[in-house]
């Protein structure tokens, strides 16, 4: 659980396992061709990180794509605050492709990565 | 022999559940057990016992490895940053107690600081919606004791706030509560069919992002006109169904979370949520709460609230106070460059910000005080590692109800580890020496 790994440390790759990783719907995984478990790539206009993608434990929501609050989500989302202060943390267009040979990083280098 | 400490309060969430138990050691260096605590809880306790923890403060040197240094170092190098900045960004103070906050503000007005807390990038669209609108509120004890049905809207309290429901807003039994879950009715309402929503009486999947419309068609029914067919993805004959439940509700309350402040519509959703829970008060009593994350945001609100009149984005650069989300919010000021050093304290805006600003916080003088290694040390100069507040340092706390609950100590902190309102004070003292105050 998210919470659970915050608090066990976040240098820690229960964190990652946790949080580096996108829900999806059962269809959209058959769709991309890929089992629970694969890495993909997800995309949006704002940036790319690699996840893993799983079966949705909390589903099924087809179409929506679902990455825990974290630096993985963060490099995704929209940081736009529309004159309110706050980022666009959820409805963001994003696309998922299978990367199976990409690693997910733990939370201190996915951030190192790019900086 | 063990000592069993009662009536702890844990220090993770909003909920600020104050019935844990927690077993020590007989000289009270060592946490053994945490009772009563949901696992997220329990996790925070038990993590501070970590054999790999960090006790003293870190330097980062030319090639970007660390240094030990010490505390008065530390402090001295915090004070002449933020001394030095035109506009330092003052950000955290959610996991940490009012009397840190209050020493902070006190730093920040003499450096003519950006005081910024977590709600803005949480419940920061709550925050204007109720100043805009205002907002019927309660306790959490009169929910428990009184309400006979909860919406949960955009929030999963079942992960998030996992004994939100047993001490509170669906299971327990209160004075006029008897029946507990059996006398409640409980609606969920989110796009995706969460944990909370499997123990709903009534779901509703929202369409994402279609809040706004869902909470107006509720308007639209309290006052039974024409809805058409399918409103945000949810038929009209439902809407009517959970529009006429609540009208005869005894009592009710909306809590909502991420799920309506994140999405596009932001503050909008939640003074239309707010205006929901006005009609309903025509014909019955509802209120409506914001389910607060961090234990001690709502504290770092109001704490400012008194201060400076603000509870979030209070720019103190020209000596007073003044506010406009959108412009002295902690990302847009990221955003715009208009920032020249970051202080963190009590959060981690490195592991909660977009990318893009903790891009921006890299390339500037960085000062992280968090007991824990975190993404924002990443981007951090100088990390200071403090006791843990709420374990090793009491104080008081706000519940997500705006209850101040004062928490204990239970263990002691490593040997010579400062607590954060003392090494804010001696960054305050320090500061005040260069200033000439
Ligand atoms: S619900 Fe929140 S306050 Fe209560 S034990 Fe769990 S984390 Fe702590």
């Amino acid at each position: 659980m998210q919470g659970v790994t915050m608090e066990g440390g976040k240098e820690k790759p229960a964190y990652r396992d946790a949080c580096g990783i996108i829900e999806l719907n059962p269809e959209d995984l058959k769709e991309l061709g890929i089992w629970h478990g694969t890495n993909v790539r997800v995309a949006s206009q704002h940036g790319w990180v690699i996840v893993k993608a799983i079966k949705a434990t909390q589903g099924p929501h087809p179409g929506l794509g679902w990455i825990p609050m974290g630096p993985w989500a963060n490099r995704v989302i929209d940081p736009n605050t529309y004159s309110m202060g706050m980022p666009t943390f959820k409805g963001v267009p994003v696309t998922v492709e299978p990367a199976p040979d990409e690693k997910v990083l733990d939370s201190l280098a996915v951030l190192e990565e790019m900086l | 022999m063990t000592k069993l400490i009662t009536d702890v309060v844990c220090p993770f969430c909003g909920t600020l559940c104050d019935d844990l138990e927690v077993v020590v050691s007989d000289d009270g260096k060592e946490l053994l057990e945490v009772n009563n605590a949901c696992a997220i809880g329990a996790e925070k306790f038990l993590h501070s016992q970590a054999k790999d923890r960090l006790t003293r403060p870190r330097m980062r040197n030319e090639d970007g490895s660390w240094r030990e240094v010490s505390y008065d170092e530390a402090a001295e190098f915090t004070a002449q940053m933020l001394a030095k900045s035109k506009k330092p960004l003052m950000y955290g103070w959610s996991s940490t107690n009012c009397e840190s906050q209050v020493v902070g503000s006190h730093v920040a007005e003499l450096v003519g600081g950006q005081l910024d807390n977590t709600a803005t990038v949480c419940h920061g669209s709550t925050l204007i919606a109720v100043q805009d609108v205002g907002v019927p509120s309660c306790t959490l004890g009169e929910i428990k004791n009184r309400a006979d049905m909860v919406v949960f809207w955009g929030c999963n309290p079942a992960h998030a706030h996992p004994r939100h429901m047993s001490r509170y807003s669906l299971f327990p039994r209160g004075f006029f509560t008897a029946k507990g879950h059996r006398g409640r009715t409980a609606v969920v309402v989110d796009p995706r069919p969460t944990d909370s929503a499997n123990l709903a009486d009534i779901y509703l999947p929202v369409e994402q992002g279609r809040d706004y419309e869902l909470l107006s068609a509720l308007r639209v029914a309290f006052r039974n006109e024409q809805l058409p067919d399918v409103v945000a993805g949810i038929s009209k004959e439902k809407i009517y169904e959970v529009a006429e439940k609540m009208k005869n509700a005894r009592f009710g309350c909306i809590f909502f979370g991420m799920g309506v402040t994140h999405s596009l519509s932001n503050n909008h959703n939640i003074d239309i949520a707010i205006q929901v829970t006005r009609d309903l008060n025509e014909f019955t009593k509802w209120s409506i709460m914001p389910m607060r994350g961090h234990y001690n945001v709502t504290g770092a609100g109001e704490v400012w609230g008194w201060q400076f009149g603000f509870p979030f984005c209070v720019d103190l650069s020209r000596g007073f106070a003044r506010y406009n989300p959108g412009e002295s919010s902690s990302n847009d000021l990221l955003m715009r460059e208009e920032i020249d050093s970051v202080f963190v304290l009590g959060s981690d805006p490195g592991a909660h910000f977009p990318f893009s600003s903790v891009k921006k916080m890299n390339a500037l003088p960085c000062v992280v005080v968090d007991p824990h290694i975190t993404p924002s040390t990443v981007v951090a100069d100088l990390h200071v590692p403090v006791a843990f507040v709420g374990v090793e340092v009491g104080g008081c706390a706000y519940r997500m109800d705006s209850v101040p609950i004062e928490s204990h100590k239970v263990v002691d902190a490593p040997e010579g580890m400062l607590t954060d309102e003392e090494f804010l004070k001696l960054v305050l003292a320090r500061v005040k020496e260069i200033k000439g105050v």
